[in-house]
């Protein structure tokens, strides 16, 4: 059996600070105006869907006691859906598109709606604790580094320069706001209203179109603290011996830009699409996950990737697209590297750094922004992957219908 | 009026006419007063007395020695019990029982007239109020995870309560001792008193005026000061907190660890629930291998060398009143000033009046660098400064005790120096010379007395390094070792006694290390990866930076003296000697080594020496790096043990962590081969030679060793 993606939406994204747009919308609000979004142009039996699949990372206060099931409650499609939420950090949104589709694949389920959310302005990133950077036992023999210091090593490792990162940053930058200008996004990026309907937000406020390469070089690399101070480069180093020391370069210019959003995907088997009198958009090829060493956390795109190739029975010059997460500048460039794919595949409309990258929902949004991309050059194969915390990359291999 | 109530050889107790209650500790039979279970037991047996008392109205804490109390017994340490169980039941029932005292609703004060460390400061926070004697001598703290242990006695769970998490975590892993003034801004103790006399009335007026008996925890609307662990203070406090322990311990030092894991698991639970989870940690840190390292060498060897351990029995004290020193250059100085520190005189002899008045303005700078601390009052500077007498005159050494030549390393200089001042001095009196690489019997030949001569080594910079390497020519009397050893005890180092051999034991030990670094990045070893492992393995400088240091015409000059070098030999010689010679890179002092030395700025590795040798990261993998670096300094070692260079293991383990830096965690050289197994250290060895070299081949009788299945220091 196969699984299908019917429809995938998001919601322009606001910036995730006290002067953000959304600051004053409840996560549970972004994703009832998704989940309305999805009846309306599918013209949805809600009775039909079985289950809601939700990545969320921060599970504490308005994300807190499983905000599946809380928007399900919320969304009028009936008592029968259920909800669940899940964390793999910053590959959330896509290991629930991935579960929903497991769930089609085998059979088990018909009819789901799969996705994520962070409202990074109203539940702050890392108030959820955890053990995994707090915790002696944990932390000391894992070599726990912050994130920033993890991409700052790969670039140290492997020779990336500041200048580089500046440069992808630039071009993140351009092509959003050249996507933005051309109405790209317009077909599946959802507008946030208040309860009058009044507009809140109707497109995505961090797309900075004026952004160069000289005025991102005044920026101040943002770890360069926090890795003198709380020890952190001398863990990277005491775990890669090779690495002569950390040089930072990264900055709030370069790195994923804090914000809010959601976004979801209505996944379900051929027969429901029938029933519903609906055209699937894509399918789902493969799927893969892959676990790489937790201080040099972010480089799991590109095994996971080659995985979710092998398993599909592919190279990478069959796929056409790529979207690769911009959790930090040296991510998607070390991927591309990695892999030996051309930049003129990856992220052709921009990425995080210029849009941002709400947690739980940034797999979802690449899924949509996939799909839509696909359609409007009329090519047929797509992956999508992203860095994960503590050492993971997720992929999903996509064929458009 | 006052009762004495009961007396024994731990404690008094006495109760004055107006209830309150004088708790004594004097432990008799010990050199102080020590934490152990014994001393527990007998304070909360007379607690529960004083509380059941209903005319005692509190309790006054005290010591009637020098101490309050200095800490745990580390004899009990060293010797951990072969049952964990009963040690954690037993731990818990302590633990218990000062629960019951603090729960007793008595005040109990703390009248702190000497030392709180360790078990002693422990001991003050089961009580309701400290007071300590303003006495900048006084030292208040925990210690332990200096010895790789963590303090078990409660203050994992009492101290972060009272002055919150991060302040505690600090003090703890410092292992700080504070003076009182500072213990009170640190909210280690409530109060001071100027003076020792007012030690006990201060305690009865609290105890009458306030008397609360309530601990911060036994409060039901206590809050832990800062805030808990999940709050944003909280959390940065251990995520920051363990980057920093390992940037400062590479994960070496398990004591610092569970005691961070004491308080992360420990703090937001019931007090007794808390105090459950530190004994647990308690009981892994006490086992850890490291941790009996450190005890058995870095305290109980290091103290027993201090004492004079290595002294020949039957000679008397030899008193050094008056110290020659010959050569007023950086060591001659040195020597000069940790030895008027003793209060001995000195006479500094160099060639011209000149640069013997440069040899002592190195002390004056020394000192005056005290003084502007407040260490050092400006008189005793200048009578610690008149002790020494710059001279250009052989005349001037006449009537000293000692004579020790730190001149130029050349033996044809040394002969007449010794020569020269052998005509001065008394036939009793003793001559050394500080030669860090020529043999003492070949300098001896130009003595005639060689039995009153003997090599005292000192390590640079003298006033820092507190090893110090006596090295026994051939024809030395024991009664010349016996004086050397009593020098360096005066001068309050540490001596070990070698006999002669190129390169002694620390020089010839450290070479390997040196040596080991440089034939790795021979080899295609990245040169940052040796260094970078060097240190993560707790090694103070990485080996080609301290090459660099030496430099590397040093070694050149050493092994051209060598007549027939090994394999391995040769190949370091041949590429200090591309080194040297085709790129002109001669170490730190030419500015350029296998370091640049950029001025005013940091020192990088050259960048040209990872294609001047092909270096690939595949190569070896760090764990071999770094075994390789750690083996073959135990292995040269036990070599100088066989060859009887060294008298015993004990001065080896003592001699590298003092000497050269081998990681204390280890216990030395030869308890590093405990560490690791002698089995699998043979093991690696065998392996090593095979691809490596020659000078990884075992001796015979340490595979018997490893065959038999014995440790150097038996469990």
């Amino acid at each position: 059996m196969e699984a299908y993606i019917y429809d995938a939406v998001r919601t322009t994204r606001g910036r995730g600070n006290n002067k953000g747009a959304l600051l004053g919308v409840t996560p549970t609000h972004l994703l009832v105006t998704l989940l309305d979004a999805l009846r309306e142009r599918n013209n949805l039996d809600t009775s039909l869907v079985e289950d809601l699949i939700l990545g969320c990372v921060t599970q504490v206060m308005d994300q807190g006691a499983n905000i599946a099931k809380t928007a399900a409650q919320q969304s009028g499609y009936g008592d029968q859906l259920c909800g669940v939420t899940l964390n793999r950090f910053c590959g959330s949104g896509l290991e629930a598109i991935n579960q929903a589709a497991a769930y089609v694949k085998s059979g088990f389920k018909d009819l789901l709606i799969a996705g994520g959310v962070e409202s990074m302005s109203r539940v702050k990133m890392g108030t959820d604790g955890g053990a995994m950077a707090m915790d002696p036992a944990v932390a000391l023999p894992g070599h726990f580094v912050p994130q920033g210091i993890s991409a700052d090593l790969i670039a140290s490792k492997y020779g990336y320069s500041r200048a580089d990162a500046d440069l992808f940053a630039t071009i993140s930058q351009q092509r959003a706001a050249q996507a933005q200008a051309e109405g790209r996004f317009q077909k599946s990026r959802i507008p946030v209203t208040d309860i009058n309907g009044l507009t809140v937000l109707a497109h995505d406020e961090n797309i900075r179109p004026g952004t160069t390469p000289e005025s991102l070089g005044a920026l101040e690399p943002s770890f360069t603290m926090i890795g003198e101070m709380g020890g952190f480069d001398a863990v990277a180093l005491d775990r890669y011996p090779e690495v002569d020391r950390i040089v930072h370069i990264h900055h709030a210019g370069n790195s994923s830009a804090i914000v809010d959003g959601a976004a979801l995907a209505l996944i379900g088997n051929e027969a429901i699409g029938k029933k519903l009198g609906i055209q699937p958009r894509a399918r789902i090829r493969s799927m893969a996950v892959y676990g790489t060493d937790p201080t040099m956390m972010l480089v799991g795109p590109a095994p996971a990737s080659r995985l979710a190739l092998q398993k599909g029975g592919m190279q990478h010059t069959d796929i056409d697209l790529y979207e690769v997460n911009e959790a930090f500048a040296v991510v998607p460039m070390r991927f591309m590297d990695d892999l030996g794919v051309a930049h003129e595949k990856v992220n052709v409309n921009g990425g995080a750094i210029a849009m941002g990258h709400p947690l739980g929902a940034t797999g979802c949004i690449l899924m949509s922004t996939l799909i839509d991309e696909l359609e409007r050059q009329n090519k047929s194969t797509g992956l999508i992957t992203l860095c994960i915390g503590g050492g993971m990359g997720i992929a999903t291999i996509i064929e458009r219908m | 009026m006052t009762h004495t109530h009961f007396k024994n050889h731990i404690l008094e107790y006495q109760v004055d006419a107006d209830g309150i209650a004088l708790l004594t500790i004097n432990m008799e039979n010990e050199p102080t007063n020590l934490f152990s279970t014994e001393f527990v037991q007998t304070y909360v047996e007379v607690a529960q007395k004083a509380i059941a008392d209903p005319q005692v109205k509190g309790v006054i804490v005290t010591s009637n020695r020098k101490d309050f109390m200095a800490g745990a017994d580390l004899k009990f340490l060293s010797n951990p019990p072969t049952d964990k169980a009963a040690l954690f039941s037993g731990i818990l029932q302590l633990h218990g029982a000062l629960r019951e005292v603090e729960k007793g609703k008595k005040p109990f004060v703390a009248a702190i007239n000497g030392n709180a460390l360790g078990g002693g400061y422990e001991l003050a926070l089961t009580c309701h109020y400290r007071i300590a004697v303003e006495d900048a001598k006084i030292k208040i703290g925990l210690p332990e995870t200096q010895l790789g242990l963590f303090p078990g006695g409660g203050a994992t769970q009492r101290l972060p309560r009272i002055i919150g998490i991060q302040n505690a975590l600090l003090i703890i892993l410092q292992a700080q001792q504070l003076a009182p003034k500072a213990a009170l801004s640190q909210g280690l103790i409530d109060a001071t008193v100027a003076t020792p006399a007012e030690l006990i009335p201060a305690a009865k007026k609290w105890i009458l005026e306030i008397g609360n008996a309530v601990q911060p925890w036994d409060n039901p609307k206590h809050r832990i000061p800062g805030g808990g662990l999940m709050t944003p203070n909280g959390v940065q406090t251990f995520v920051g907190g363990i980057g920093n322990l390992r940037k400062k311990t590479h994960g070496h030092y398990p004591g610092a660890q569970y005691a961070m894991s004491a308080i992360h698991d420990g703090i937001e639970l019931p007090i007794e629930r808390g105090l459950e989870v530190e004994a647990r940690f308690f009981i892994k840190a006490f086992y850890s291998p490291e941790a009996q390292n450190l005890i058995r060498t870095g305290f109980f060897f290091v103290n027993e060398a201090k004492k004079g351990k290595a002294k020949p029995a039957g000679f008397e004290f030899y008193k050094v009143n008056k110290l020659g020193i010959l050569g007023a250059g950086m060591m001659g100085a040195g020597i000069a000033y940790v030895s008027a520190k003793a209060g001995m005189q000195v006479a500094l002899k160099d060639v011209s009046q000149e640069s013997a008045e440069n040899g002592k303005a190195y002390s004056a700078k020394l000192l005056q660098e005290r003084v502007s601390k407040g260490r050092m009052t400006p008189e005793a500077m200048q009578s610690q400064l008149d002790l020494i007498v710059p001279t250009e005159d052989f005349q001037d050494l006449a009537g000293c005790d000692l004579v020790i030549e730190a001149v130029f390393e050349n033996p044809q200089l040394k002969a007449t120096v010794t020569q020269e001042t052998e005509a001065i001095l008394g036939t009793d009196n003793i001559f050394a010379s500080n030669t860090s690489t020529l043999p003492i019997t070949l300098l001896a030949g130009a003595s005639v007395r060689p039995e009153n001569f003997i090599g005292i080594h000192f390590f640079s910079p003298v006033d820092k390094m507190p090893l110090v390497e006596i090295i026994v020519g051939k024809k030395t009397s024991e009664r010349t070792i016996a004086a050397a050893v009593d020098y360096v005890t005066q001068i309050d180092k540490v001596p070990i006694v070698v006999n002669d051999s190129q390169g002694f034991f620390t020089s010839r030990v450290f070479g390997t290390y040196t040596g080991e670094g440089a034939l790795m990045l021979e080899e295609g070893v990245p040169p940052i990866v040796i260094e970078n492992v060097a240190k993560s393995l707790g090694m103070p400088v990485g080996p080609l930076a301290v090459t660099d240091e030496v430099t590397l015409t040093l070694g050149i000059h050493v092994m051209d003296n060598i007549a027939q070098k090994s394999a391995s030999t040769q190949r370091i010689y041949d590429l200090y000697k591309k080194m040297v010679t085709e790129y002109g890179r001669e170490g730190k002092k030419a500015g350029k080594g296998f370091y640049d030395y950029p001025v005013g700025g940091k020192k990088e590795l050259w960048p040209e020496l990872t294609s001047l040798f092909h270096s690939k990261l595949e190569t070896l993998d760090s764990a071999t790096v770094g075994k390789r670096l750690l083996h073959i300094m135990s292995l040269e070692s036990y070599r100088c043990l066989e060859e009887g260079v060294l008298r015993n293991t004990k001065d080896g383990d003592v001699g590298s962590l003092l000497g050269f830096g081998f990681p204390p965690y280890t216990g030395g050289v030869f308890s590093y081969i405990d560490y690791v197994g002698v089995a699998q250290f043979v093991a690696d060895c065998d392996d090593f030679a095979q691809r490596f070299g020659e000078r990884f081949q075992v001796p015979a009788s340490l595979r018997e060793r490893a065959k038999a299945g014995q440790s150097f220091y038996s469990k």
